[in-house]
């Protein structure tokens, strides 16, 4: 009976697991939400992507019914979280900002204790999720003596339980090292090749950037995008970076050039990290394709070449762009 | 039901890995010898200075009865003396020592000392921390993004709750009995003790008198204790959904129950302090027959007050804690 519900419910929203509509929030008069609207297919990485203090873990907080949007709708798997919270929380499980536990339980009475608020988890199960994000060794130690990664790993294992459709992750990257992150990438991957959607916030946008499919960028409150990364960078400047032996005769000649735009230092949104040590780097906004025809008219004219760097546009500077003139408060 | 009971299981057994239950297991197993000991020198004292225990309730009732002449004394106490007087008296007409050393006579003492002060802090040891321990450490977010009513975690928190104050008043008078009766003895069970004293300004009307053995009594007084300590239980449960500390929780609750102990002695001229909860807590006097705090309270109306404070407590809780926005 219940299964037939569900079904139909599906079918209206074809393979949207999650499905987000003009919800807005206000707390005590102030308006933190303002109008998001997205929605999560199955078996895609959704990326939420915002500065601090956007909104990304109010907007999380709303989805598991943590906390009562003011207006909007919030179906999971077709059922509405507001009216219907237990069905539509059968099919979630997310870790909220910090992975918590009970510290004075082991990790697997942790795991126990969560699986009792869920229908046909056996201790089977708990074996499983416990394998599946390499606990098994040290699952019946205190959590008390986890570390952070370890605490992770738990929170994860905990949201695997009830094997959920769409996993809700907030800045799961917090706290790890890089090869944490490197492993926290794989697993994603993994469980999004098991068909779960996997929906992921975060601040650093590199990070985002090389785990999602789609993403929706937000702030103050508001989406400013959704799509996919290709898509939303399509539109991003393409910079060519140019050292040359002789500067100054290098700067003349590419400023001759119709379709070179030469970028000012304080201009231009590449991280800084990646000009260091490139002396009198030129910095221009071109087209890649014509660098090759640049080079060979630099070379005729006598300046040498030291270096040209073509730098992919990264959702930094995508972000950067549409934030533009934004100040933080 | 079904899907209730794995909830109160879960809460069951966190109250009891974090260890709460030892810790009151223990002070009870550090106060009690103290308080026995402290009762066996009074005996021995006793014992030593009169033959007979007969010849002490004369004299305590003369020493009374002393101190009512004094214009020093006010009106309060020689009211309260007064009826202890007539109260002795009974005990003497009828040949029954009130004080009898041993192990059931403590125990009833013991616990109806305890109702007041030392039961609510061991309530509140239990559950000041039940919600806002779960805010503090942040599992509550666990808690509630599971496919489980609200009102249904509350619930078998509450459940749990209330199994551990019912074991505590037992394990209390439990833990009591035995170490007493090791240095008291294991006796007075079927002891009668006088009950239905009913008091009307200063004299008492023995027209309800009647005497009940000891164990009787005893388990009325664990009834007694277990409605006021519940009552305790409920209010911080309310407290802990409302405070966000659980710190904060607690020093709310004691307050509130220090400072029911404080009017109790002292607020008999302000007549609507009795409907505060915390005057409210002396259950036991009533058994016993002893003056309320303030003149007009019965055990009926105490129980009806403690009764109302219990229910809005639990209306505030449920309603507070289903519809709150979690946002720490």
């Amino acid at each position: 009976m219940q299964y037939e519900r569900q079904e139909a419910g599906q079918s209206a929203h074809q393979d949207v697991v999650l499905f987000v509509r003009n919800i807005k929030k206000q707390i005590s008069g102030k308006t933190i939400i303002n109008d998001i609207t997205f929605e999560v297919r199955a078996g895609e990485i959704f990326g939420f992507l915002g500065p601090n203090g956007a909104g990304k873990t109010t907007t999380i907080r709303m989805l598991v019914d943590l906390i009562k949007p003011s207006s909007g709708e919030i179906l999971i798997c077709g059922e509405d979280i507001g009216r219907h919270p237990e069905a539509a929380l059968r099919h979630v499980g997310c870790i909220v900002e910090n992975p918590e536990a009970y510290s004075y339980l082991t990790g697997w009475e942790n795991l126990e204790h969560f699986a009792r608020m869920q229908r046909g988890i056996d201790n089977a199960r708990i074996r499983e999720v416990a394998a599946i994000v390499g606990l098994d060794a040290r699952i019946h130690d205190k959590v008390r003596t986890y570390s952070l990664g370890m605490r992770q790993r738990l929170g994860i294992a905990q949201a695997l339980l009830g094997q959920p459709k769409l996993l809700i992750l907030d800045e799961p990257t917090n706290g790890l090292d890089p090869k944490g992150i490197k492993e926290l990438r794989e697993f994603v991957r993994m469980l999004a090749d098991q068909g779960m959607s996997l929906f992921i916030s975060s601040h650093l946008l590199s990070e985002i950037q090389m785990m999602c499919d789609r993403v929706a960028i937000i702030s103050r409150g508001k989406v400013l995008a959704v799509g996919t990364v290709d898509e939303l960078i399509h539109g991003a400047d393409n910079y060519v970076v140019w050292q040359f032996e002789q500067p100054e005769a290098g700067r003349r000649l590419l400023a001759g050039e119709g379709d070179v735009e030469l970028v000012l230092e304080h201009e231009h949104r590449i991280d800084e990290s990646l000009l260091a040590g490139m002396k009198e780097a030129l910095i221009t906004a071109m087209n890649p394709d014509r660098i090759s025809a640049l080079v060979e008219k630099a070379v005729r004219a006598g300046i040498g070449i030291v270096s040209v760097h073509s730098i992919a546009p990264t959702l930094e500077q995508l972000f950067l762009r549409m934030t533009e003139g934004e100040s933080i408060e | 039901m079904n899907r209730l009971l794995p909830l109160i299981q879960n809460e069951t057994l966190k109250i009891w890995k974090k260890k709460r239950f030892f810790v009151i297991v223990l002070v009870l197993l550090t106060l009690i010898p103290i308080f026995t000991y402290a009762q066996l020198r009074i005996t021995e004292t006793n014992k030593k200075n009169f033959k007979d225990w007969r010849n002490q309730l004369v004299q305590q009732i003369s020493e009374y009865q002393n101190t009512l002449s004094s214009d020093r004394i006010p009106d309060e106490w020689k009211r309260s003396r007064q009826i202890a007087v007539q109260q002795l008296q009974y005990y003497l007409d009828h040949d029954v020592n009130p004080n009898s050393p041993d192990g059931v006579t403590f125990t009833r003492i013991f616990l109806s000392n305890a109702v007041t002060l030392f039961f609510p802090l061991l309530v509140l040891a239990l559950a000041s921390d039940l919600v806002s321990g779960e805010r503090t450490s942040g599992t509550i977010k666990m808690l509630l993004t599971r496919p489980v009513r609200r009102w249904k975690i509350l619930f078998s928190k509450l459940v749990a709750l209330s199994l551990y104050v019912s074991l505590t008043v037992v394990v209390s008078a439990v833990l009591c009995y035995l170490i007493s009766g090791a240095l008291l003895g294991y006796n007075g069970w079927g002891m009668p003790v006088f009950t239905g004293f009913f008091i009307n300004g200063s004299s008492v009307e023995s027209g309800l008198v009647h005497a009940i053995p000891q164990w009787l009594y005893l388990l009325m007084e664990a009834g007694l204790i277990w409605v006021s300590a519940m009552t305790v239980a409920l209010l911080a449960l309310m407290v802990s959904v409302l405070v966000r500390s659980t710190a904060g929780s607690i020093v709310t609750m004691m307050a509130a129950v220090i400072s029911g102990t404080i009017l109790s002695s002292m607020a008999s001229s302000w007549h609507s302090a009795k409907f505060i909860f915390s005057v409210n807590l002396q259950l036991t006097d009533y058994l016993a027959g002893s003056p309320p705090p303030i003149t007009g309270m019965s055990l009926g109306f105490s129980l009806v007050i403690l009764a109302c404070w219990g229910i809005i407590s639990l209306v505030v809780s449920f309603s507070v804690f289903t519809r709150q926005d979690i946002l720490n």
